[in-house]
């Protein structure tokens, strides 16, 4: 976080620090990026207990921590989101960057708190307070009315002077505090210990008798190091309002993404990509000229009627100008054609490279990196020509039924995304079929026919019993009608009979009298070929 | 038959010489200086060549077990499969069979552009398991061939394909394991007849166990046959 001063340096080393604390960030994040009006009941959730809430939800009596049926039940109205800690960091960017137009020096602690050094903005605007109601201003009109600034000697110090503008109330209500100079130490003293967050130096402490930071600070340096170690010379410091801390102004991140607006909006696939041909270029050049490739390419679309389209990209390796421009196109056509008309037009186009890696990890090697780069630049042809989808990858995963057991994935994606690869095929799953895998497995169904000795169809009874024995079969999509030599069967599967979409069904195996044998189902008294073992 | 090639009327020369190329073809194959792929041993007996040639294509009649088969061998050796246009592949079988997952590429759905896909694949990968459309035509096939020859990559088809090596059916198929209302699929055998393209028939009697071969030879670079710097390719005397 900051850079290490000489720890326990001789004299005042500490840097006078402007604090800005949003409160709440985790619901301000995801209600400006959902557009949800402030007052509505928001709780967000993380491992099943309630991580946050917004000020609505907490008048109804939500709570951190309470699980998610409980919440629930206390605020039926309760909207109910997944906490994100990536979105926290990503809504809160706009707003340090905000905030850098008009000071420097901004350090970012965590999403919603940033240290600013006081010395050159108060010069600036004349005076501690004047630049805090500055920055004051500057967040409003950004729509942050409930920022807090506490300005102190240290971080720490400045950062509770933030959260103590919480407790003035009526004409004193200011969001900001400001803490004189020299006056750290004293404005610490009536914290409890607890602020510290040294969960073992603070119970130490009170077993001691000491009870604030006042107390605590009261104490020699010397004797503290000597007697709690480093840990407890730290600590000691802070409630000194001498933070070993300073403000470590962070470098603006370069502007990588980029973004190309349409006017008027463009309705036709390849007109759009052909306008956003040169952007794509400039996507990747401007990525290289700072020695870093994309892996991951975020890219969002905005139409006409207000719609937003937004969706991740990997790539095997990292894109170039025809993958970012390919990536573009296929969110637009989803599973349509090239030449396919959009519902509405395109007003803007943004690409933002979500994970970027340094170039010299993916440089190629003198001879080429092997064969992988050639087999994915092939691959990458015919997924231009065929579209995303159409190029895949396949892997095993669990299930009852054999198409279940087959999960593709389109060549780049990573299987470790996909949520059907989850079904792990190393659990048992009872109504597997035994025996050697079946070569052929339909995409659909195919419908066949099997006949008893009289003619009619075989059926199972309600008790799941054979009424009739196989005699005659029929393979799909043709008439003829042939000998069963061998067969076993029923074997139940009964999928989801809690859900509306579960089936329940019977297994059979089948041989005919030219030698194939086949996987049937039977499903609502009608015969279907799962597999063929061809 | 002999009397009618040499005939003097120009229409009908024309439709002979078409004719004599494509006797010319058929006979010749493309053997000259080919080298063998990795081949399941039971099927490299019967194959013509002792074993899948680079740059051939063989069409597999009745058989997805069979022409997966074929593709365990390059796949086992390190070489990246496709298979186009073949939306009911199991690859549950193929895995059983050795067929490695990770360097396997499927495209189930080309529609009608089967061939720019395959000619674009065959630069790609080592061997392609593909389903012919109907619509094929002989030239199609023909320059498809150039290209495989080219890249050192094998065809299987499922399905007849115009000029192929040799085409390979099963027959006899007894399956062990199943009785009349017991039992389940456990065991197959089968007779498994490659006719190459000279008209001579070879066959062999296996069981489905046999097919399943490991130990395949490494090659370093993934999929290059080609790499002759890597791999010393069996010359084959023809």
């Amino acid at each position: 976080m900051g850079s290490r001063a000489p720890i326990l340096a001789p004299g005042r080393s500490a840097t006078r620090t402007m604090m800005l604390w949003c409160p709440d960030w985790p619901i301000t994040a995801i209600l400006r990026d959902l557009a949800i009006p402030e007052n509505a009941p928001l709780a967000l959730i993380d491992k099943g207990e309630v991580f946050a809430c917004s000020p609505a939800a907490r008048l109804d009596g939500v709570r951190r921590g309470l699980r998610v049926r409980e919440a629930q039940a206390r605020c039926p109205a309760l909207t109910v989101k997944h906490y994100d800690p990536d979105l926290d960091e990503r809504v809160f960017e706009p707003v340090v960057t905000a905030i850098e137009q008009i000071m420097p020096g901004v350090q970012l602690v965590r999403p919603g708190l940033c240290a600013i050094q006081t010395q050159g903005p108060s010069r600036y605007y004349g005076g501690e307070s004047l630049a805090a109601a500055a920055l004051i201003a500057t967040l409003t009109a950004l729509g942050l009315t409930a920022a807090r600034i506490g300005i102190a000697d240290s971080p720490f110090a400045a950062e509770h002077a933030a959260r103590a503008t919480e407790v003035l109330v009526g004409v004193e209500q200011d969001p900001i505090w400001v803490v004189p100079a020299g006056g750290s130490a004293q404005f610490l003293g009536s914290f409890p210990l607890e602020v510290l967050e040294e969960p073992r130096l603070t119970v130490l402490l009170k077993r001691l008798g000491i009870r604030t930071l006042g107390e605590f600070a009261a104490l020699d340096a010397t004797d503290v190091r000597n007697r709690f170690g480093i840990e407890g010379a730290l600590a000691h410091r802070k409630a000194c309002g001498l933070d070993h801390r300073s403000v470590v102004a962070r470098t603006p991140p370069p502007e990588l993404d980029v973004a190309v607006d349409f006017e008027p909006a463009l309705v036709r696939i390849d007109q759009l990509a052909f306008a956003f041909r040169t952007a794509a270029d400039r996507f990747v050049e401007r990525l290289r000229e700072t020695g870093l490739v994309c892996t991951v390419l975020r890219v969002v679309l905005h139409s006409e009627s207000g719609e937003v389209s937004d969706r991740l990209w990997r790539h095997p390796r990292w894109f170039d100008a025809d993958d970012v421009l390919d990536r573009v196109r296929w969110q637009l056509q989803g599973g349509g054609l090239i030449e396919h008309g959009l519902h509405s037009g395109i007003t803007r186009v943004h690409t933002i490279p979500e994970t970027v890696e340094d170039l010299g990890d993916h440089a190629d090697g003198l001879w080429g990196t092997g064969p992988d780069e050639s087999i994915h630049h092939g691959l990458a042809r015919v997924q231009s020509m065929l579209g995303h989808g159409a190029v895949l990858t396949a892997s095993i995963a669990g299930g009852r039924m054999l198409k279940d057991r087959r999960v593709f994935i389109p060549w780049g994606d990573s299987p470790a995304g996909n949520p059907l690869t989850a079904m792990e095929k190393s659990q048992p799953w009872p109504g597997r079929i035994p025996g050697p895998a079946p070569a052929t497995v339909f995409d659909e169904p195919q419908q066949v026919q099997v006949l008893d000795t009289q003619g009619g169809s075989v059926d199972v009874d309600s008790r799941g019993m054979l009424i009739t024995v196989p005699s005659e079969f029929s393979p799909p999509g043709a008439t003829v009608r042939m000998t069963v030599h061998h067969w076993a069967g029923p074997w139940p599967v009964t999928e989801r009979w809690w859900d509306s979409s579960g089936r329940t069904l019977n297994r059979f195996q089948l041989v005919d009298a030219t030698g194939a044998a086949w996987l049937l189902l039977l499903e609502d008294h009608q015969w279907w070929a799962e597999a063929s073992y061809d | 038959m002999g009397q009618d090639l040499f005939s003097t009327d120009p229409a009908e020369s024309q439709g002979n010489h078409s004719l004599l190329q494509e006797k010319i073809n058929q006979m010749q194959g493309s053997r000259l200086g080919s080298r063998r792929l990795p081949t399941v041993p039971a099927l490299g007996r019967i194959l013509p060549g002792g074993g899948l040639m680079a740059g051939g294509t063989y069409s597999v009649e009745n058989s997805s077990t069979l022409a997966m088969a074929l593709l365990a061998g390059p796949s086992g050796s390190g070489a990246w499969c496709s298979v186009i246009g073949i939306p009911d592949f199991s690859v549950e079988a193929a895995a059983h069979l050795g067929i490695e997952l990770e360097r396997l590429i499927l495209i189930p759905h080309v529609d009608s552009q089967w061939l720019t896909v395959t000619a674009a694949m065959v630069d790609v990968v080592s061997i392609i398991l593909t389903r012919a459309p109907a619509t094929i035509t002989g030239s199609d096939a023909a320059r498809l061939k150039a290209r495989l020859r080219q890249r050192g990559a094998a065809l299987i088809s499922i399905g007849s394909w115009p000029q192929s090596e040799a085409v390979l059916s099963v027959s006899d198929n007894r399956w062990g394991g199943l009785g009349t209302g017991s039992g389940h699929l456990q065991t197959r055998q089968f007779r498994i007849t490659a006719t190459a393209n000279n008209g001579r028939s070879r066959s062999t009697d296996l069981s489905l166990a046999e097919l399943k071969h490991g130990g395949w030879p490494q090659l370093d670079g993934a999929d290059n046959f080609r790499d002759t710097h890597r791999f010393v390719p069996t010359m084959v005397s023809a």
